[in-house]
């Protein structure tokens, strides 16, 4: 067998704010030991060089344009692995809330009498358009997972997002529960992984890593009802990160 | 430079650079000049429109803060900081002083750590006339090295203040909802003092650099106040005069839509002007502290300040500035310690939420981020909704002058540079603005629309 060359990485971007690319940046020593074991090809954020020869797309941002499904399809032609890089990417994200009102009245507001020039259609997380390899949730990703799955990743392997909710990380953080501070949190039904970063700093969980596959909707509900909420009050949380896939938490609350 | 007959290069020049590098989003730069005559020079932002004004309708105050930080991962602490004193001035809520403090820390640490990625990552390829900062890896290590620890403490700030730097958590309405711990503020202070050295050497590597010479006074907007370098708050100056409540924004500048590009482009009296650091300096360059003052003698700036190109040796300035006002205040936090009152939770508390009586009103947030002048504008409704919101964005503010000064730059060019240095001298020049477009849609490609046939590379 040949000499193996290193693995071809380029970034791309789509609807977001590029966040994502900077925590790669922020990634500090992993990101030295990255470089040791692949050839970053494509990184228009911090290189003027572009390659359209590469092995693995990260791919971070929603699909919103026309344009957006064209380049979404020809990089996963190109490339073996994609990765569906952060919140926008793999669910759509903040920008899916634009889904909630109708396209022409969104164009309207911001752009006013001009609005019939401007491209939009609807937000769609990338696997929505095409296949996707790996996933990396949240907003923004959290640094150890990224590492975690570039390992998969260049070991072959499959990576597991974890399927239980961040509740359970948040425990063994040993936080006061945000429902026993008069507070509320979207951590009972949003996918772990995250090590419960926001509850850590004092904040609640707004569910940027999405929702377990099976998010425990009878118990949520208990608990709403048990503290009073109203399940109007809870949906609208549902909306800041999980739009996009409307039907999962139609689904969850029916 | 060999030396060429002017005839060489042609009176036809296009430009056409599409999805403009090492700037944050996608613009491009497109150019055509016919017959000796420019025809187009724009500045194209192509970046897909985000609708944050339209998501934020319907939304309650509360969330604002959370969802606009994600308008740009670069300067997230700025848009949460500028949503933070909308949404107070809408409710009518007052942030303690050491509240306010603390986001000052918190927007000085950003400033920083923008600055050094722009100095060294984005703008330091070109004028080593390297295509980007990995090839200098090896040439000059010890430079990246430096880069790298300056990167390092500013992200180390945004961690032990806000939890994170790309999109920070513990900085909400009213307070913080997490003191930073003691430990991370010691080993912060530790590192933020050992930087000091680390400026020195960027001072060294910036003087050595050639900036292109280029001149075109304009109109420079940032926010001024009688006792400091205004960052966090203050009326909005033009030129150091014209001062006006920042509140009242929109009697100062009008922004309109534009065709070629998904950003609204502003103009103060039908005339583009410029935000961000050079604009900054020129307004308050006399409120800068004593040893930004002496980065400002070493690298021989003064204010006026008329060439773009030198907002980036302006950032190192403003780098130092930041640096010393950020020790000052940590001595401050470390002699004294925090208050837990300056402790709050993200929203109010579950069982106040429903009895909050909220009046239908509006607010306007002002902050400087990096790129500039940054404005988020909210009415809220009984129910404490947002009912119409308005973002107006550095870079967008930017566009206009961006474009003018490369009106008089391709004339004065022509005759003179081939294409392709016509080419890179656009680039590095909108590169100099530090565009940010995923903010401004709410970027860059250069376009030189006719082949130059001769072009030297």
């Amino acid at each position: 067998m040949k000499k193996q060359a290193k693995p071809k990485l380029a970034f791309f971007d789509f609807t977001d704010c590029e966040g994502c690319q900077l925590q790669i940046v922020n990634m500090g020593n992993s990101l030295l030991e990255l470089v040791k074991l692949v050839d970053i090809v494509n990184f228009r954020e911090a290189m003027s060089e572009a390659s359209d020869d590469y092995d693995i797309a990260f791919v971070e941002g929603s699909i919103s344009t026309d344009n957006d499904v064209k380049r979404i399809k020809k990089i996963r032609e190109k490339a073996k692995v994609v990765v569906a890089f952060g919140a926008c990417a793999s669910i759509g994200g903040v920008n899916g809330i634009k889904n909630l009102h109708s396209l022409e009245l969104a164009k309207k507001r911001v752009y006013g009498e001009k609005s019939d020039k401007v491209n939009t259609i609807k937000v769609m997380p990338i696997q929505e358009v095409v296949k996707v390899d790996y996933v990396i949730n949240g907003c923004p990703p959290y640094i150890p997972e990224i590492v975690s799955v570039i390992k998969c990743l260049l070991l072959g392997k499959a990576y597991t997002v974890p399927n239980y909710a961040v509740c359970v990380e948040c425990k063994m953080n040993e936080n006061v529960c945000r429902y026993e501070k008069d507070e509320e949190c979207m951590g009972p039904v949003t996918r772990a992984g995250c090590n419960s970063w926001c509850v850590n700093n004092g904040n609640r969980c707004y569910g940027c890593r999405g929702l377990v596959d099976n998010p425990a909707s009878d118990g949520q509900k208990d608990i709403l009802l048990k503290y009073g909420l109203k399940l109007e009050d809870v949906l609208k949380h549902f909306t800041l990160y999980n739009a996009s896939s409307g039907d999962k938490y139609e689904q969850s609350f029916a | 430079m060999s030396k060429v007959s002017p005839k060489v290069y042609s009176k036809d020049v296009k430009v056409d650079v599409h999805y403009l590098t090492r700037v944050e989003g996608h613009g491009n730069i497109v150019v055509d000049v016919k017959n000796g005559k420019l025809t187009k020079c724009e500045f194209q932002v192509i970046e897909s429109p985000r609708f944050f004004e339209s998501m934020l309708v319907g939304r309650s105050i509360w969330e604002a803060q959370h969802l606009t930080s994600r308008i740009c991962g670069i300067c997230a602490c700025g848009h949460s900081l500028a949503s933070i004193k909308a949404a107070e001035a809408a409710l009518g809520v007052e942030p303690s002083d050491e509240a306010v403090m603390l986001r000052k820390l918190l927007l000085y640490t950003e400033q920083m750590d923008s600055h050094i990625l722009h100095i060294y990552f984005l703008v330091a390829p070109d004028l080593l006339g390297v295509k980007s900062v990995i090839p200098l890896i090896q040439t000059h290590r010890p430079v990246i090295e430096t880069a790298l620890r300056m990167k390092r403490m500013s992200d180390y700030a945004g961690e032990v203040l806000a939890g994170r730097h790309i999109h920070p958590i513990s900085y909400v309405i009213g307070g913080l909802t997490q003191l930073p711990s003691r430990e991370g503020l010691v080993k912060l202070y530790k590192m933020m003092l050992e930087a000091r050295k680390d400026g020195e050497e960027t001072l060294k590597v910036i003087k050595k650099l050639k900036f292109p010479k280029f001149e075109r006074p304009t109109q420079y907007m940032s926010l001024a106040n009688d006792t400091e370098y205004a960052m966090y708050d203050g009326d909005l100056a033009v030129n150091g005069r014209n001062k006006i409540k920042a509140k009242d924004y929109k009697k100062l500048f009008t922004e309109t839509v534009v065709e070629h590009s998904r950003a609204k482009i502003s103009t103060i009296n039908n005339k583009p002007y410029a935000v961000g650091a050079i604009s900054r300096f020129n307004n308050n360059g006399a409120k800068l502290n004593k040893k930004a003052k002496e980065a400002v003698q070493e690298l021989g700036l003064k204010a006026p300040c008329y060439n773009p190109y030198l907002n980036t040796a302006i950032q190192l300035v403003e780098w130092v500035h930041c640096l010393e006002e950020s020790i000052v205040i940590m001595e401050k936090i470390l002699g004294d310690g925090l208050s837990k009152k300056t402790v709050v939770s993200s929203w109010p508390k579950r069982s106040e939420l429903r009895k909050i009586k909220y009046k239908p009103n509006s607010g306007v947030g002002c902050v400087e981020v990096p790129r500039g002048s940054l404005f988020h504008d909210y009415t809220i409704n009984n129910k404490g909704n947002i009912s119409y919101a308005n973002c107006v964005i550095p870079t967008n503010q930017n566009m206009g002058n961006l474009e003018a000064d490369m009106r008089k730059l391709v004339p004065e060019l022509l005759g003179k540079r081939t294409q392709a240095q016509i080419t890179l001298d656009l680039e590095m020049l909108a590169r100099s603005y530090d565009p940010c477009i995923s903010c401004a849609t709410h970027l860059l490609d250069v376009k030189f629309v006719n082949g130059l046939p001769n072009a030297h590379h």
